[in-house]
């Protein structure tokens, strides 16, 4: 864990005090966002999406297996995870750690509960044979906010993703079937401000973090609450009202780099 | 130029083997990612990025992560914590009020008192212009960037209190503090990013130069 420097810590609660934030963005801006689809050759699809300097990495491979037995006519979506050491001095090598895992379970949680992927259509045999979708994650660069960049690394990779049927004798090769895709916003608090897409060094102060995944229609699909703090009712509001807002913008970006 | 770990640099029969590098069969080779620089005989690699690589005698900016009954640890970015031991401030503190002086999170400008064959890293505070720090901001850029900051004889910085109004103290571990207003230290903070970015062009401080007159009105 890096020490933040108290002077530091003030310094940044001075600047939001006067409506500033570290980095010159307003409250409820984003860095630049940028998405280069469809960058592996040997994935079945594959994004990199950099947020500022945040870089984040997602594959997909489908492999064909046995569906769970409550679901015997759908698809299985597995996501994971990974800090590697490279990206931050603050990540350790070895089985995946706390953080790791919360940021596959609200990357998970995005695409799962938005149903952007049609799970049912990747029946082969009911409750014999499915498609498997693994979505890989790898952070290569941190600098706050993994999780908007993860999902949308992992969505973007999802719509450059081509099912290999060829290679398992099952017809010829098809898009995924995709619906509509969610864009999940993350906001934090410190010192009684709400800022959205937080910095590393913001990230660092932060009291607490929420997560909405807004679809569309501006539904929320998923939301994700994290640290000890707490968000009084108005700055939810505030926090949905932002992500809705943003997450319009960031689906035209979205959009764009996968030529839709 | 840059050169590669491993890399054979030099014979030792002609030059002398300095920061950065390591000897092997009477070669010298590189011993990290960076650049090369020849200076008096020596060959030095100049690492591209990493940790700071504590010398005796340097002026360093910590931060306190440790506080025991009779000395703290401080976090100056190298390899290893440093230890401050009570007898190196300027306080007399009683056994066990370490607390009271320095805690968790609270920065330091420091001296590199002693780094042991082992690399164990002394602290001391007992010195002209060492203290606790209070106010400001502290920047972190790469280490290796630091003199580039600095500039020729102080060129840089000495231009950057010149245009900002602001105090700064670059610590030689990639620590740099600016105490000053508001406005000031957003410029000094866009700057130093701006001159770790470009901390390889030709003429830097004369762009730099450039670049605060634009937007200075009133210089000290």
């Amino acid at each position: 864990m890096t020490i933040i420097p108290s002077i530091k810590r003030d310094y940044l609660c001075r600047l939001a005090e006067q409506g500033k934030r570290i980095d010159g963005r307003k409250f409820d801006e984003y860095r630049k966002i940028e998405i280069k689809p469809n960058i592996i050759s040997k994935a079945e699809g594959s994004a990199l999406v950099k947020i500022g300097n945040t870089q984040v990495l997602t594959g997909i491979k489908m492999d064909v297996g046995e569906p769970y037995p409550d679901s015997p006519e759908t698809g299985v979506l597995t996501t994971g995870a990974e800090l590697v050491p490279l990206a931050s001095p603050d990540f350790e090598a070895g089985p995946p750690q706390e953080d790791a895992i919360e940021l596959a379970r609200v990357v998970d949680r995005g695409v799962r509960e938005s149903e952007v992927i049609e799970l049912e259509k990747l029946c082969i045999e009911p409750g014999e044979k499915v498609w498997i979708i693994f979505v890989d994650i790898h952070v290569l660069d941190y600098d706050g906010n993994l999780f908007d960049a993860a999902s949308l690394a992992s969505l973007a990779a999802l719509f450059t993703t081509k099912v290999p049927a060829k290679r398992f004798d099952l017809g010829e090769d098809f898009p995924l079937p995709l619906r509509e895709p969610p864009v999940s916003c993350t906001s934090v608090k410190f010192n009684n401000v709400v800022v959205a897409d937080p910095c590393l060094d913001e990230e660092e102060i932060a009291e607490a973090r929420l997560t909405v995944a807004t679809d569309k229609n501006g539904d929320i699909r998923a939301m994700q609450k994290g640290l000890s703090g707490s968000f009084t009712k108005d700055e939810i509001k505030k926090v949905i009202k932002a992500s809705i807002n943003n997450g319009k913008e960031i689906r035209k970006i979205l959009y764009k780099s996968i030529g839709k | 130029m840059v050169v590669l770990p491993s890399q054979l640099l030099g014979d030792i029969r002609n030059n002398k083997a300095g920061r950065g590098t390591f000897i092997e069969k009477g070669k010298i080779y590189s011993e990290r990612l960076g650049i090369l620089s020849k200076k008096m005989g020596y060959i030095n690699v100049v690492p591209l990025k990493g940790r700071y690589n504590p010398v005796e005698g340097d002026s360093v900016i910590g931060i306190i992560i440790e506080t025991s009954s009779s000395s703290w640890l401080v976090d100056i970015n190298a390899p290893y914590p440093a230890l401050l031991h009570v007898n190196e401030v300027p306080w007399s503190i009683e056994f066990g009020d370490t607390e009271k002086y320095l805690n968790y999170g609270d920065s330091i400008m420091a001296k590199i008192l002693m780094v042991d064959e082992s690399k164990r890293i002394q602290l001391t505070l007992n010195d002209r212009n060492l203290h606790k720090i209070v106010g400001g901001h502290i920047i972190d850029v790469e280490p290796s960037k630091v003199p580039r900051i600095i500039g020729k004889k102080g060129s840089m910085i000495s231009l950057l209190k010149k245009y900002t109004r602001c105090r700064i103290f670059v610590g030689q571990n990639g620590r740099i503090w600016v105490d000053g207003d508001e406005k000031g230290i957003e410029k000094v903070v866009k700057v130093v990013n701006m001159i770790e970015n470009e901390a390889v062009s030709y003429g830097l401080t004369r762009k730099i130069e450039s670049l605060l007159k634009k937007d200075a009105k009133d210089v000290r």
